[in-house]
């Protein structure tokens, strides 16, 4: 990294173009928030790259005064994989969509987070296809009407944080687009793990599906329904914090108990089997998870990949001595 | 369109002196017949012949012992003059099983040399190949000088000390053949024996056993007595420029010119590619060979491919994505965001039967429509192809050119037979190759994305990691002037325009094109791209040899086309142009110079036979000239 950058702001990260969500989107929040917190990296600025897909999400490279690429539907890891190979120095984002992420590109998605490919995947899941006016998605619930749906939809919905730990993720977090702080803080933390970081951010489309995350937005009763989760502290929750998750070591499933029952969960980021099924809580009472759910430690595709090149260019390759290699023969 | 009779070959063996000749090894898929191809070729190559190959192999990778559809062949024709097919008709048939005789003895000439392996023609074999009788015994074979050797059993006595069982030692019946063939034609065992011992460096048992079984076989030439009329047989050794040659594969060649690309441009490549056959290979050929500025991605499908290739040259290195056809298809709007975003690609298809997954081991030019039309939008994009195994390598350059050039999708076209064939290839002098090094931009000073060089009409290379340069681009449509997103009519009408003229200029770039045989004008001109180079070469040189007022043009750059072929093709009264497709390049030609151009079809998997081609000369010949 050069030596004494000069301190950089939000402003340094807005780029001259009018933001064009419609008014209202959670869009934006994620937006400010991003634009604040990468002064706070300290990493120049012509490092940081937003590759995208298609969608509404999918047009946040445009508004970061950052190297950007708004690509094609669903292949913003692919291209997003090039991008590190050819330049493993770069700081690269991917901005998805639960369409974008998980319908047409869902096949990226899982072999990106397999792979871990040292990317931020910031999925903005509205349970909706915004773009397209406001077809069921992959994460609606059954039932949503919609103008494809007009009955209620009656695919399953997935779990994107399921999906992500099922695909072999290494950092799989959820947060909440007006929440900065908790945002900005999971973000960093994605940021600084090495790997594939896969963030879920649940944001409101005030058109197409509004309301539904009011349960964990809504500052009068969201402490019922969400749970901050946080590396080796009590899995509680409640507005007097008065509400705990245990595992019943029979049944292996999670109950709902008092907080001060002795065995009241303590969240262990590095446990893949308490992770899945805290990313997938369900059911009457049981709050929705934030924070960091899942991490390990793994080596990167990339960095894997270096390894392998530098190896390889151990000695000093000639193409002359290629063209002439294996059995040759004269000719006068 | 009906096919021309095939025409027997001339050289049959009955001189020992011969100046070409056609052998073609078919047994089982297990048989190793690739590999005794490779060796003979080798040998050959190092003799001093000229030469051409032709690997045929089913797409079962192991099919049931014996079976008609598990053939596997190699053909290799070779001779004293230049070579640029793979041949006709047989002149030497090595047949290790009944399935490999039924399915290859009508191309052997009358008096042509079959060696078969007796030991494999056993009743279970035998109908497996839906023979009635035995082939061996009942006459059919009369026509043909047969030389049937319990090659099984021989095998088994030269492997004896080796102990490898009964099993194990069947495996060495390919070089106790391939042995007695080297002896046929007077060819040398050391670069075989090199190679076996290279191959089984870890199982010297196994090196020595195939050496044994290779030394029988030749020994078994000079020692045995062999039925009349079956003698070794001298081809005296080509004169071709002076030079250090190797043998080369199409894939080879492409390989390495994407390497030499590189180097030319001195910019680092990402290889991104998704396994599919033929193309699979290059893939393969390129992970060896990452001590050059090269690295490689298997991407988890074709998308994903072509994804990490653009991705690769948004990042400002060169992006190279290879398939063949259906995978191509899966890759269309990814090509069409580099056309957008104006983002250098190289899009290798090695061409297969088709359509859907077709014949994949076999050879087709069916997807020139897709590469020149097959896209959503107006979107142009340069396509070249290459002709001849060796020609890959300086193709697969010029695509790097044009890519980093003129900031586009480039598609090169090989095919399925181009791919695995091989000819003697003469290395070039690295120093002598022309470089066209790559100016990523630098200077923030009035720096947009959509700055373009005024003579090229590039748009401008700004990677990230460059101070100043930071911008957005993408699919939606971009200002002429600003590269921002951009819904203005009138701006898309331009930058529709600047994408054409961009891709027309590059005319400009390139050679005129030439004649590669016979007069710049004339009665007829046969017209080709792709691999049929050699099968139409040859038919040309045998016509004008028959004084027929004949020339051969084959043309590499089919978008855009060179600025002279139009007039080049009006100097001549009537023009031929065969392709194995229906008739893509043909209309081409037609709609492009309203050229009254007709075409010669072949759709079967496999390439032109030079029969065919000069039995069309010889009909288009006979009629009145059609251009007028």
């Amino acid at each position: 990294m050069n030596q004494a950058l000069p301190k950089l702001t939000i402003k340094d990260y807005a780029s001259d173009q009018e933001v064009r969500w419609c008014p209202g989107c959670g869009d934006y929040a994620i937006l400010k928030t991003i634009q604040k917190l990468l002064p706070e990296f300290e990493q120049p600025k012509e490092n940081q790259v937003f590759i995208s897909g298609i969608g509404c999400s999918s047009r946040f490279p445009y508004y970061m005064n950052t190297f950007g690429f708004h690509t094609i539907h669903g292949r913003a890891p692919a291209i997003a994989t090039g991008v590190k190979l050819a330049n493993p120095e770069l700081d690269v984002w991917v901005i998805t969509g639960d369409g974008d992420g998980f319908s047409i590109g869902g096949n990226h998605m899982l072999h990106v987070l397999r792979r871990n490919v040292d990317l931020q995947i910031l999925l903005f899941n509205n349970e909706i296809y915004g773009l397209t006016k406001g077809q069921y998605s992959p994460t609606s619930q059954t039932g949503t009407r919609s103008p494809s749906s007009p009955k209620g939809s009656i695919d399953l919905p997935l779990s994107p944080c399921e999906v992500a730990i099922g695909s072999g993720g290494t950092f799989i977090a959820r947060t909440i687009d007006t929440e900065a702080k908790h945002l900005a803080a999971v973000v960093t933390r994605g940021h600084d793990h090495r790997g594939a970081s896969f963030i879920e951010i649940l944001q409101n489309c005030p058109i197409y599906n509004d309301g539904i995350f009011e349960n964990v937005k809504d500052k009068k009763i969201a402490a019922d329904f969400k749970v901050e989760l946080e590396h080796g502290k009590a899995v509680i929750f409640g507005k007097q914090q008065e509400k705990g998750i245990r595992l019943n070591h029979d049944t292996l499933r999670l109950e709902l108990v008092d907080a001060s029952s002795e065995d009241v969960l303590v969240h262990d980021e590095t446990n893949k089997a308490l992770a899945t099924m805290l990313a997938t809580m369900k059911g009457e009472g049981f709050p929705v998870a934030v924070g960091v759910i899942y991490r390990e430690d793994k080596t990167s595709y990339v960095d894997d990949s270096q390894q392998q090149l530098i190896s390889a260019r151990a000695a000093k390759a000639s193409l002359q001595e290629l063209l002439q290699s294996g059995h040759t023969w004269e000719v006068e | 369109m009906e096919l021309a009779e095939e025409k027997l070959h001339e050289h049959h063996l009955d001189e020992k002196e011969v100046v070409d000749v056609v052998v073609r090894f078919a047994g089982d898929s297990g048989d190793g017949m690739q590999l005794t191809g490779s060796n003979f070729t080798e040998a050959t190559a190092l003799y001093g012949n000229d030469l051409s190959t032709f690997p045929d192999f089913p797409a079962e990778i192991r099919a049931p012992v014996g079976a008609t559809f598990g053939v596997s062949a190699f053909q290799i024709y070779f001779g004293a003059e230049d070579v640029t097919t793979a041949g006709d008709a047989l002149d030497v048939l090595v047949a290790m099983n009944p399935a490999a005789l039924i399915t290859n003895i009508a191309n052997l000439v009358e008096g042509g040399l079959l060696i078969v392996d007796s030991g494999a023609f056993t009743a279970k074999n035998l109908s497996k190949a839906k023979y009635q009788e035995n082939p061996l015994e009942d006459g059919s074979l009369d026509r043909y000088r047969v030389l049937d050797i319990d090659i099984s059993k021989q095998v088994l006595a030269a492997v004896e000390e080796f102990n490898l069982g009964h099993k194990a030692g069947l495996r060495s019946k390919n070089m106790w053949t391939l042995g007695l063939v080297l002896w046929l034609f007077d060819r040398d065992r050391d670069s075989t024996i090199e190679s076996l011992k290279t191959k089984f460096a870890n199982k010297p048992d196994i090196a020595n056993a195939n050496i044994a079984a290779l030394n029988a076989g030749h020994a078994y030439g000079e020692t045995a007595e062999l039925p009349a009329g079956i003698h070794v047989y001298k081809v005296p050794r080509a004169k071709v420029a002076p030079g250090t040659y190797r043998n080369m594969t199409g894939t080879t060649a492409l390989a390495w010119g994407l390497i030499a690309g590189s180097e030319l441009a001195n910019i680092d490549l990402l290889f991104a590619s998704y396994p599919i056959t033929p193309a699979s290979n290059l893939l393969h050929e390129l992970v060896r060979r990452r001590e050059f500025n090269i690295n490689t991605f298997q991407a988890e499908d074709e998308i994903a491919a072509v994804c990490a290739a653009i991705g690769a040259s948004f990042a400002g290195a060169l992006g190279v994505t290879s398939s063949a056809g259906p995978g191509i298809a899966l890759k269309s709007e990814g090509i069409a965001l580099a056309a957008a975003t104006e983002l250098p690609l190289v899009i290798v298809n090695t061409q297969r039967g088709g359509p859907s997954t077709g014949l994949p081991t076999k050879t087709e030019q069916s997807d020139l429509n897709m590469a020149l039309y097959g896209r959503h939008g107006d979107t142009p994009m340069p396509v070249i192809a290459s002709s001849t195994p060796g020609d890959c390598f300086d193709v697969a350059i010029e695509a790097v050119r044009i890519a980093t050039k003129y900031m586009t999708p480039v598609m090169l076209l090989s095919d399925g037979y181009l791919a695995n064939a091989a000819e003697p290839w003469k290395i070039p002098d690295v120093a002598s190759l022309l470089p066209f090094p790559v100016a990523h931009h630098s200077d923030p000073e009035g720096f947009r994305p959509s700055l373009r060089n005024e003579d090229t009409l590039a748009r401008v290379w700004a990677k990230p990691g460059t101070a100043g340069l930071e911008h957005r681009i993408g699919g939606i449509e971009r200002s002429f002037d600003t590269g921002d997103i951009s819904y203005d009519p009138e701006n898309h009408q331009k930058m529709t325009d600047l994408r054409h003229a961009k891709i027309a200029g590059i005319a400009k770039d390139i050679p005129l094109q030439d004649v590669c045989l016979g007069n710049d004008s004339g009665k007829l001109a046969v017209v080709g791209w792709g691999s049929t180079f050699g099968a139409i070469h040859q038919a040309v040189k045998r016509a004008r040899a028959e004084g027929v007022d004949v020339s051969h043009i084959q043309v590499r750059y089919l978008s855009p086309l060179p600025r002279n072929l139009g007039d080049l093709l009006r100097a001549f009264d009537s023009i031929l142009v065969p392709e194995m497709n229906t008739g893509q390049f043909v209309r081409l030609v037609r709609s492009e110079f309203l050229i009254d151009a007709e075409a010669l079809n072949k759709v079967s998997g496999q390439p032109f036979k030079i029969g065919e081609i000069l039995a069309a000369i010889h009909k288009k010949i006979a009629q009145p000239g059609s251009n007028s």
